[in-house]
């Protein structure tokens, strides 16, 4: 047995050394795909808030990610950058198993969150998606009242006993979102008739209204404006103090604006993952450096 | 030559055309296609529309005024005796002259005038026909020429053909509705006459019904009241009842396919439903009236009830479960088009799949909902099959669905059907029902697609 898994081990280090050779090429992607690809940097921190270890995703017979682990640290912003359909969205919906709802979707591997593994099919969804909150790439306020739109979560998590409670907890997540001057005199409007920026705030505030401890982001900015965009990023790192995010984005510029770690996902694997500042300066991987400098993707 | 003869020669003139004209433009675009404005085909179509367009349109308009100008030149020859008759009496004289014609009625005992009018009439219209077959043919042939000789490679063909297609177009969807304007019109003129026998507060606000009027003057019973708020009343009550069933059972039918059931239900249950939309509505009337009615009557008997045979409840229960499908699927629709991002949004926020259904998707899709159930009256209130074998003659004003009602569809179909005098009061009183039930229905539905408009704009 030992010996077999040495071999692999062997095996492994020396297609890594060909790979990045071979790599520089955009025509030789597609071959060297086929074969799993160790992660370069360290995807472990100290004390994290997620621990996930060699995740696999399938939709059907297709594999969508392959042996992802990665940590998510306590107050970081982690970016997920890489091309589309590399697995990215994927992987930050195992995060709350927002995979479940999608037909024909499994997921392998072990998601730690604290002790638990949350990728246990026995887990309750509702519990953890109350501490894993996600927001969207098209904002999506329901068709209801500010108010109601940021008191839903309360409301189905029983998180309040008087109606004052319930108030402070809008007023304040709706500050937190940087939304509360804006609405403050029409929280009885709709939330569908506000600005797409300030709907997309207005799902941040419902998310933060069920205090979870991680945030997910998936491009939350790509359908909005550059002004928006610049509200929602301030607002993102001074979100930064209090909760963890993972930001899925396609702009590299906001990867680099905001985010303490950046990984980068590429057809399922996850290349690389360090310190933003070292990805983005000194980036370790061909892969890596053909995305960042723009030759593919 | 006969009309039908006359359009087919046209339309074989035209594909002619149609031909001649492809070749045209193949000639004068020397070979070269590049060297057209539009397709040869355009040209072909081009020239076909001038070939039989206008003939068609003469020919329609010969046809439509020829009776009437033989008429009136027969009448012209006719002997003054016959001529000074007075109108009613003159048109009987040419009703006969027609049979003879048409050879309808023996010609042997037929009056020697009216036999010479018949022939009279006869060569007029042979004439006519002759004259119709050459101007058609005649400007068929000259515009369709014309045309083809007008082809040159810069001409717009393809423009042309297009605005004439969107005429065409244009005249076919006006069709429904000066159809509709016109049953309109004739069920108002109708209902006017009616008013003027009946005072429309005593039709609107009257509570009784019994639309049995005295032929003779010395006949008993037959005071003819007509009051309509009985008749209404019964409806509204059977649409009730129906409602009841359908709208629960409906709506929470299409919950549960558009959001629990697998694939696998869905497919099979779907077309099930369907199928209960497409049982006919005169088997759903001898269900009610064969099976469930006798059934409630026992039923209410052993609970020591008095239920009449034509109960409300057995026509409405039944009417109900003929809905349900129209119900179901009409929420289903506007569930389905509630966007997945609401319920992602509701599900990332933890909410579970009954509170997501609960709280998010149905407010959101209540608008449509509504209008559908809404849609679903105004069939309900029309629906005449079940009730007319249902549902009773009795105009009963009362609340209570175990005795019998009536509704208007039912009385319209009574008051029309077997051998009527079409100016009495009687009758005409259908037509006013006809029209309050048009425009009952109306309402309900412009309500129902404004609703729903706005609906499907808020996720635009």
């Amino acid at each position: 047995m030992n010996e077999t898994k040495e071999a692999v081990g062997q095996a492994d280090q020396f297609e890594q050394a060909e790979v990045i050779q071979v790599v520089a090429t955009p025509q030789s992607t597609a071959r060297v795909h086929r074969e799993h690809r160790t992660t370069i940097g360290e995807c472990r921190v100290d004390n994290p808030r997620m621990r996930c270890t060699d995740v696999n995703v399938f939709y059907d017979d297709k594999q969508a990610i392959n042996n992802v682990s990665l940590d998510i640290g306590e107050n970081e912003i982690i970016a997920m950058i890489g091309p589309s359909g590399c697995g990215k969205s994927t992987f930050l919906r195992c995060l709350n198993r927002m995979n479940d709802t999608i037909d024909g979707c499994r997921v392998i591997g072990e998601i730690l969150m604290g002790e638990e593994n949350i990728n246990d099919p026995r887990i309750d969804v509702v519990p953890l998606r109350a501490s894993v909150g996600m927001v969207f790439q098209k904002p999506n306020p329901f068709p209801k009242s500010i108010w109601e739109n940021v008191a839903f979560g309360p409301k189905i998590h029983g998180l309040y006993d008087h109606k004052s409670e319930l108030e402070e907890i809008i007023v304040t997540s709706l500050q937190r979102a940087g939304l509360w001057d804006e609405v403050k005199d029409r929280l009885d409007q709709p939330g569908t008739g506000l600005s797409g920026g300030q709907q997309q705030r207005l799902c941040i505030a419902r998310t933060i209204a069920v205090e979870p401890e991680v945030i997910l982001m998936d491009e939350p900015c790509s359908a909005l404006d550059p002004i928006s965009t610049a509200k929602v990023e301030e607002l993102m790192m001074e979100l930064e103090e209090q909760f963890s995010i993972c930001i899925v984005t396609h702009s590299m510029q906001q990867a680099a604006r905001v985010s303490r770690r950046t990984a980068y996902f590429h057809l399922g694997d996850l290349i690389e993952v360090g310190e933003t500042e070292q990805i983005f300066r000194n980036p370790q991987h061909q892969l890596t450096e053909d995305y960042i400098t723009g030759r593919f993707g | 030559m006969q009309g039908s003869t006359l359009v087919i020669t046209l339309l074989a003139l035209a594909t002619l055309a149609y031909y001649a004209g492809r070749s045209r433009a193949f000639a004068v675009a020397q070979g070269k296609l590049r060297n057209l404005h539009s397709l040869p085909i355009y040209y072909g179509l081009y020239t076909a529309i001038w070939c039989a367009a206008p003939g068609l349109l003469i020919a329609a308009v010969w046809l439509m005024l020829e009776p009437t100008l033989i008429t009136k030149m027969v009448l012209g020859g006719l002997p003054d005796n016959i001529r000074q008759l007075d109108k009613s009496r003159l048109t009987l004289v040419l009703n006969d002259i027609r049979n003879l014609v048409h050879g309808h009625a023996p010609s042997a005992d037929a009056d020697p005038a009216l036999l010479k009018a018949a022939e009279h009439y006869k060569s007029l219209t042979a004439t006519s026909h002759a004259i119709l077959t050459i101007v058609v043919l005649s400007i068929a042939a000259a515009l369709g020429w014309l045309a083809l000789t007008r082809i040159k490679p810069h001409q717009r063909a393809r423009n042309t053909v297009e605005t004439l297609l969107v005429a065409f177009l244009k005249i076919c969807s006006s069709i429904a509705i000066v159809t509709t304007i016109g049953i309109v019109l004739s069920v108002l003129f109708e209902s006017i006459r009616f008013f003027e026998a009946v005072p429309v507060t005593d039709f609107l606000f009257g509570l009784k019904w019994s639309p049995q009027t005295a032929i003779r003057a010395d006949q008993v019973g037959s005071s003819g009241a007509f009051g309509m708020v009985p008749v209404m009343a019964g409806t509204l009550l059977i649409t009730f009842i129906a409602m009841l069933v359908a709208v629960p059972v409906g709506l929470l039918s299409a919950i549960y396919l558009s959001e629990y059931a697998s694939p696998k239900f869905r497919a099979a249950a779907k077309p099930l439903l369907e199928i209960l939309a497409g049982v006919p509505t005169v088997v759903y009337g001898f269900f009610a009236a064969l099976t469930v009615a006798p059934f409630i009557r026992d039923a209410g008997q052993a609970l020591g009830l008095d239920v009449a045979s034509e109960s409300a409840l057995a026509a409405g229960l039944v009417m109900g479960i003929m809905i349900i499908p129209f119900v179901s699927s009409l929420s289903d629709d506007v569930i389905n088009a509630v966007p997945q991002a609401m319920r992602d949004g509701a599900y990332a926020l933890g909410a579970t799949q009954s509170e997501t259904i609960r709280k998010v998707i149905f407010p959101s899709a209540l608008p449509g909902i509504i209008a559908g159930v809404l849609l679903a009256v105004s069939r309900a209130i029309g629906e005449t099959m079940i009730v007319v074998m249902a549902a009773g003659l009795a105009a009963n004003l009362t609340a209570n669905p175990l005795e019998a009602v009536t509704t208007v569809t039912v009385q319209i179909v009574t008051l029309l059907t077997g051998d009527q005098e079409f100016d009495s009061p009687k009758t005409l009183a259908a037509f006013a029902l006809g029209l309050v039930l048009f425009i009952i229905t109306l309402i309900l539905n412009v309500i129902a697609l404004h609703v729903v408009r706005k609906y499907r704009e808020q996720y635009e």
